[in-house]
This record gives C-alpha cells, sequence and structure tokens, in this order.
C-alpha cells in the first residue's frame, strides 16, 4: 500500500501466503470494542495470529466540528475546541488561541503565559498518567494502574474546576490572555499537588518498570523505523521514541518556553515499551516546569487590554498556529475574510496522522499485538474524526 | 403487609416479602452496563466507576464488552449519523430485560453540534430511552443519580396487570429497525414508532409571520 | 532564508514551473506559494530533498472551496448616443467559476525551519477537479488527501487508496462546500423563530398534526 521513495525500512517479514495453508480470516475490530480508544474500527486481515493486512475505519465521531465552525464567530468555536481532545482541553484551547493570536497580532500579557504553562503542563501529567493505565488495562491489568491514575486525575481536575468552573470542558483560555485568574489558595494547591506528583511517578514506576509481563509484552512490538516517522508526519512522544529530536515547545518557542530549561527525552528502539518510558520521563520534566512555573509568576493583568472581545473581525488573511499537545502537534489553520465568522477553520489532529502508520507497526505481530500497539499510539478520537 | 408484623416475624427468623418485590430487588441491584462509550461523556463514565465515584457498590460493577451479556446501555457521547445503524444493532443483540440511559447533551437531543450534517439529533429516535441525564459533560454524581433513578423505576415495575413492563409483554417490541446508509441522511431518519416530533405551540411560538412573541 | 529566494531557487531547478507568491494581508506573516499542479510532484521532491532546504515534514493539508462570484468591473467606453460620441460609464459583468484548492503546510524536521506554504488550485468547481497527490513525497498526507476527497471532492491523482474517509461510502454529497444543503432533520426547536419556525410548521404539516 505504501506509494513512498524511502529506502528499504526494517519491519518484521510477511508471513507466507500460500493457499494450501487454510484462508485468511477478516475480522472487524470496533467500532465498539473494549479497547479500541472510543468508535474506532479495524479491520484485520489475519493469518492464525499474525496480522497480514490492517485498514483503520473511523468517522464514527464526525461531529462537523469545521462545519459548524463556519457558521460561529471566532470566540463561539471555543467551546467545541474543547471537545476535541476531550482529555486536554486545555491545550486544544490554548492552540486555538495561538492561532488567532497569529491571525489578529494580538499580544498576550507575562502573568497569562504562565498561567497558560501552568494550566498546560497539568494538563500533560494528567493525560500520560491516564494513557499508561489504560496501556495497562489493554493488557490485562484490569484497572487497578488505571486507578491509581485516576486518582491522580481527580486531584488535578479539583484544581481545574476551582479555577475554570468546569472539570472537562474548561473553556478557558480567550485570544490576548485567559478568562480568569487564580482564586485565593489556588496557587498553594497546586503546588502542593506537584510537588506530591514525583512520589506517585517513583510509585508507578516502581510498579511497573521491572515487570515482566510487561517487559516482554512491549519490548519489540511496533518497531517504528525513524525515517517512515519523519516521512509520515508523526509527531510527540510517539516521535521522540524513534530517537527524533522535535519539540515544538523548543523549536518554535512559542508562550514563554524559552525561560524554562527542560529536557527532551529521546528513545532507542522506537517500540512501545520506549513509547511508556518517554512519557514517563516527560512527566518528570513537566514536574520540573511547573515548580519553576509557579515560583516566578508574576502579577499583573491577565488579558490584553487592547484585545477587543466583542465585534472581533481580523483583517483579511491566514495563519497557522501549532503547540506541543500531549498527543503530538496540534494546529489551527485559519483563513479569515474580514468577517466575524472564519471563511476556512482546520484543525491539524496528531492523533489522525499518527494513525497513518498503524498497518506499518503491527504487520507481523499477533492480534493480541496490535491492542497494545494502538493504545501506545495514544489516539482520541474525538480528535480523529473531529 | 404490616410493617410492624414484618419486624416481628424477621426476630424470629421468617422472612416475609412478595415474589415481586425480590425480582425487583434482585434485577436492580445488578445491572451490567454494557461497555459503550463514544465520545467525552464516556471519561465522565470510567471516572465513575474509578475509586472515587465508585458505581460498582450500586451493583453496576461488572461493565461486559459483549451485548449478549449486559442488561444496561448507557449512551454517553454523540452519536453520528455513521455509528447510528451499530448502537440500534447493539441494542436489539441485548437479552430482555434491557434498559437504556442516555447520558448527556449529545444523546439525548444532538447536544452542541445538533447543526451538523452527521449527528443524530437524539438516540431516542430509534430506541426507548429510559433516564435522560442532562450535562456537557454530566458530573459523575449526575450518572449516580441517574442509576438510582433506574433502580426506583425498576422497584416499581408490576409482575402482572396492565402496567407490566416490556420485557414482560410479549406485543411490545423488544428489536427494532436498524437504519440504512442512504445517499444523503440515514433511511428513514426516525423511527416512527419510537418518537414523533413533539408537537410546538404555534400561536405561542409567534404567530403564523411574526418573529418572536 | 525568505520565501522569494526558495522560490528562486525553485525556479532554477525545476525547469517550467510556474509559481506565484500570494499575499497574506493578516499581521501572521505566513506567505505561501501557488504551484501550477504539472510541476507539483519535481517541485515537491525538490524542497524535500535539497540539502540545504530537507522539507521532509509535511504538516498540515487542507481544502478550501471558494465558490464562484460575480466579479462587475466599470469600464468607460466610448459610444455614440443621440449622434454624439460620448464617454459613458460601462458596468461589465462577469463570472468566475471558481476553484477549490489544497494548502500544504511544510516544515523540516532535520533542519528545524519552516513553515513553507504551498497551493494547488484546481481549475473549476464542477468537472475538473483533479490534482496531482504528494503521497508519494511526504506519506503524511495519506489520510489528509483521503479527506479533502470526501469533504470537498477533489481527486488526487496517484493516491494509494483514494476513498472516503470520515463519511460512509454511500455518501454523495461532499459536504464542506459552501454550496452544501444539509439534510432537514431537526424537527424541534424549544424557541423557534424565523425561518426555524418556518421549517418547523413544516415538519407538523408533515406529520399531520395541524
Amino acid at each position: 500500500m505504501s506509494a513512498t521513495t524511502l529506502p528499504a525500512v526494517h519491519l518484521t517479514p510477511k508471513p507466507s501466503i500460500d493457499g494450501s495453508e487454510g484462508q485468511l480470516l477478516e475480522v472487524s475490530m470496533g467500532p465498539q470494542h473494549p479497547s479500541t480508544h472510543g468508535v474506532f474500527r479495524m479491520d484485520v486481515v489475519l493469518d492464525g495470529e499474525r496480522v497480514v493486512k490492517l485498514k483503520p475505519v473511523f468517522g464514527y465521531l464526525h461531529r462537523n466540528h469545521e462545519k459548524i465552525a463556519e457558521q460561529e464567530t471566532y470566540l463561539g468555536s471555543m467551546p467545541y475546541t474543547d471537545r476535541l481532545d476531550y482529555f486536554c482541553s486545555i491545550m486544544n484551547n490554548w492552540a486555538y488561541a495561538l492561532a488567532v493570536e497569529k491571525l489578529a497580532g494580538i499580544q498576550v500579557p507575562e502573568r497569562a503565559e504562565y498561567i497558560r504553562i501552568i494550566t498546560g503542563e497539568l494538563t500533560r501529567l494528567q493525560n500520560h498518567a491516564c494513557l499508561i493505565g489504560f496501556l495497562m488495562q489493554d493488557m490485562g491489568a484490569s484497572g487497578t494502574p488505571l486507578m491509581y491514575a485516576f486518582r491522580e486525575r481527580e486531584k488535578i481536575l479539583d484544581l481545574l474546576e476551582a479555577l475554570t468552573g468546569s472539570r472537562m470542558m474548561c473553556n478557558y483560555m480567550r485570544f490576548g490572555g485567559c478568562r480568569v485568574d487564580f482564586p485565593a489558595g489556588w496557587l498553594q494547591q497546586a503546588q502542593k499537588v506537584t510537588d506530591a506528583f514525583p512520589r506517585f511517578l517513583d510509585e508507578y514506576e516502581r510498579l511497573l518498570a521491572e515487570n515482566e509481563i510487561l517487559m516482554a509484552r512491549t519490548q519489540g512490538i511496533g518497531v517504528l523505523p525513524k525515517e517512515l516517522a519523519v516521512n509520515a508526519g508523526i509527531t510527540g512522544p510517539m516521535l521522540r521514541a524513534c530517537g527524533v529530536n522535535y519539540d515544538i515547545r523548543k523549536v518554535d518557542k512559542y508562550g514563554i518556553y524559552d525561560r524554562f530549561s527542560f529536557r527532551v527525552p529521546l528513545g532507542e528502539h522506537g517500540d512501545v515499551y520506549d513509547r511508556y518510558m518517554i512519557r514517563l520521563l516527560e512527566m518528570r520534566e513537566s514536574v520540573k516546569i511547573l515548580q519553576k512555573a509557579m515560583r516566578d509568576i508574576p502579577s499583573g493583568a491577565i488579558m490584553d487590554v487592547k484585545a477587543k472581545i466583542r465585534g472581533f473581525r481580523p483583517k483579511a488573511g491566514e495563519a497557522y498556529g501549532r503547540i506541543e499537545a500531549p498527543k503530538g502537534e496540534l494546529g489551527f489553520y485559519l483563513i479569515s475574510d474580514g468577517s466575524p465568522n472564519p471563511y476556512r477553520y482546520r484543525v491539524r489532529p496528531p492523533s489522525l496522522i499518527n494513525l497513518t502508520v498503524l498497518e506499518d507497526m503491527c504487520l507481523g505481530h499477533n492480534v493480541a499485538d496490535v491492542v497494545v500497539i494502538l493504545g501506545s499510539v495514544d489516539i482520541v478520537l474525538g480528535e480523529v474524526d473531529r | 403487609m404490616d410493617e410492624q408484623l414484618k419486624i416481628e416475624l424477621g426476630k424470629q427468623g421468617i422472612f416475609a416479602t412478595t415474589l415481586q418485590d425480590l425480582y425487583n430487588w434482585g434485577r436492580k441491584n445488578s445491572l451490567w452496563p454494557l461497555n459503550f462509550g463514544l465520545a467525552c461523556c464516556a471519561i465522565e463514565m470510567i471516572a465513575t466507576t474509578m475509586a472515587r465515584y465508585d458505581m460498582a457498590r450500586f451493583g453496576a460493577e461488572v461493565f461486559r464488552a459483549s451485548p449478549r451479556q449486559a442488561d444496561l446501555m448507557i449512551v454517553a457521547g454523540t452519536i453520528t449519523k455513521k455509528m447510528a445503524p451499530q448502537v440500534v444493532r447493539l441494542y436489539n443483540q441485548m437479552p430482555e430485560p434491557k434498559y437504556v440511559i442516555s447520558m448527556g447533551a449529545c444523546a439525548i437531543s444532538g447536544g452542541p453540534f445538533k447543526q451538523g450534517y452527521n449527528v443524530l439529533k437524539g438516540i431516542d429516535r430509534y430506541i426507548p430511552v429510559d433516564i435522560y441525564i442532562p450535562g456537557c459533560p454530566p458530573r459523575p454524581e449526575a450518572l449516580i443519580d441517574a442509576l438510582m433513578a433506574l433502580q426506583r423505576k425498576i422497584d416499581e415495575q408490576q409482575l402482572t396487570g396492565d402496567r407490566k413492563p416490556r420485557h414482560l409483554n410479549p406485543d411490545e417490541p423488544s428489536e427494532f429497525i436498524v437504519p440504512r446508509f442512504g445517499a444523503h441522511d440515514l433511511e428513514p431518519p426516525q423511527n416512527p414508532d419510537v418518537w414523533r416530533p413533539p408537537l410546538v405551540n404555534i400561536s405561542l411560538a409567534g404567530g403564523d409571520d411574526s418573529g418572536i412573541d | 532564508m525568505t520565501l522569494e529566494s526558495i522560490k528562486s531557487e525553485i525556479e532554477a531547478n525545476v525547469s517550467g514551473c510556474r509559481l506565484e507568491i500570494i499575499p497574506n494581508g493578516s499581521p501572521s506573516g505566513q506567505l505561501s506559494l501557488l504551484i501550477d499542479p504539472e510541476h507539483a510532484l519535481a517541485v515537491a521532491r525538490f524542497l524535500r530533498d535539497a540539502v540545504h532546504l530537507r522539507f521532509d515534514y509535511c504538516s498540515n493539508v487542507t481544502g478550501v472551496d471558494w465558490p464562484g462570484k460575480e466579479i462587475s468591473v466599470t469600464v468607460k467606453t466610448k459610444k455614440i448616443m443621440d449622434g454624439v460620441e460620448q464617454e459613458v460609464e460601462e458596468v461589465q459583468k462577469s463570472h468566475s467559476s471558481g476553484h477549490l484548492e489544497a494548502v500544504y503546510h511544510l516544515y523540516s524536521m532535520e533542519n528545524k525551519h519552516g513553515p513553507i506554504i504551498l497551493r494547488m488550485r484546481t481549475e473549476n468547481r464542477t468537472d475538473r477537479v483533479s490534482l496531482p497527490s504528494l503521497t508519494p513525497i511526504w506519506r503524511s498526507a495519506e489520510f489528509q488527501e483521503r479527506e479533502i476527497f470526501d469533504l470537498y471532492g477533489i481527486i488526487f491523482d496517484g493516491h494509494p487508496d483514494l476513498r472516503r474517509i470520515l463519511m460512509w461510502d454511500g455518501f454523495e454529497d461532499h459536504p464542506m462546500r459552501k454550496d452544501y444543503v444539509e439534510p432537514d432533520d431537526y424537527e424541534y426547536e424549544p424557541t423557534a423563530h424565523d425561518e426555524v419556525l418556518q421549517r418547523a410548521k413544516q415538519h407538523l404539516d408533515r406529520a399531520g398534526w395541524r
């Protein structure tokens, strides 16, 4: 199926399809499936237990976000961006606000940038923790690591609820800053949660990193070669697990990320185990960023005083803004024609692009590994289908 | 039966109840939900089963993956037209008695995505729904409240008489037609036996040619 | 490295290509390069393989619909009126056919620069809607070009697997186009007014309840 002109990549060789061996079995995994992270379907062709062909089918959650956005105003689409990657609503809001600020040339005050980083990195923490919990559940750990992860997630959701009013659909960013400032005592509570996080990470790592079953089921599974990853547009932890050093926080230096020194963990083999370890290490780096941001946050305005909220009509033109979301590069492409509604509103979904190589990673593996590999790709169907 | 008499008998080791109470008690305290999260509300459903808002203490612990083994379908999330035939098929495969909780604004009526060309404006167009939970997404406490409301509803179901529930009545259907993919829309766009558009009082809504009243 | 220097490099290396820089009115400063469909593959290959450019990461592929519009131009012509030659103003109306567009955002992971924005336009919106697919150059365009085919109707020649991705296979419209009419299937609005009220009344008439 691949029509690239790349050098030969080292995939596991396909089993021989010999008519005398028996017939191939075509299985449809999904759309209602306990492990497919939402309404996602894979048409898998099996030779015994080994995967011969795999075609992902989606569109079961296509909610016409882009068409609705053409009928809404710019600010009216902000609550819809919450529902894109419904695990990390703050990140979606931030990406959209960044794109509109690029389109209209709006500046963001310093305190608002710090608030964005604090809420954004808290979201990244809970996303990575829950993803590792879901990965364990797919492997059969039956919910216990997920319960630990959700315990931490509930603490972070309590913080977000105190700040924005809603646990999941925060609708917090505005073009030129944030909606409300921290309530009294919020920063102290957030510092307590952040300082307790490394202990949770140690506990998680101790439970799982030396686990024989985990290592046997993830090492060497779903290997993604570096050249294929770059060519297929993979971003996020999946790309860094292959060894490519591309983190948009370091490349674009959006916001005030250049004031924070954090490391970018890179993997060596590009398999499922590397992706799992990368996410653990990224959580530790996020904790460092959070602690520094909470120490250094200045006082001041949280919203640009010149930003227009009513009657917001950016000049005709276009802009593409992107951030490093927990899943990869989340970008918004906006074309404006001078009216209050966007002419074209496009979301660049990281989960959809990361699914391009699902077939290449799964060929030759057992069908039980397909579920593990899909879990490590980290998809959210709200984003894939929009 | 007189409550005092029941308590006196109970002290002697005799337990008095009716067959209907026992039947309903067993059913309502062991509702097994089907693993059916579609979108964002699914995450709140998962959070409801986690340690903080434990749903297992209400008996709904075992989330079955197969519809043949489940008796409660919590439709959590937006139903798109591409997914609608699958939802109805799953409902048809569930054995009686079966209940549906429609969780979230999208499952009730299309929710914030009501203008979408691919969004089904509510799952009650094709299958009968027992409990509706508003919210976007509804809090886990709201889902637990809905589960308790469903338990109260089951408790009131009679075994005989004309208030029999659907599964004891051989004339009522338990399977509904599955919509097909048409060229522009689903065919049929709704099931007229299950759902009719609600009556709008046109005179209150503004008369024949005026705008907002 | 500005867009003009990249444009002259491409013109030097790919003979016969016609490029045009499209201005951008917003403060974002992201200018785009309109390339012609015949030489698109060669241009893309040059951008990906040239050592100092190395645009190896195609981040975003978007479809845009520009429907045809009426263009009226006021011209001064000489006309004979009442026997006297006079200069009058005349309004000439013409109709542009409109086109569909595919926009590619390219970055470089190796040299960490970008973005470069490429645009390709079809000839019209009805029958000449094919463009060359850039999936052989950048695999990340695979699903995104399928989505543009599904929602806009641009046919990408050379795509390995061009079929609908978000809507079901029997669906016949291209929903993201500006002239798409959605099916009339929400019969109830709690506070109906204006056109929604008229539509709600039609539904009641159809159900035979009035």
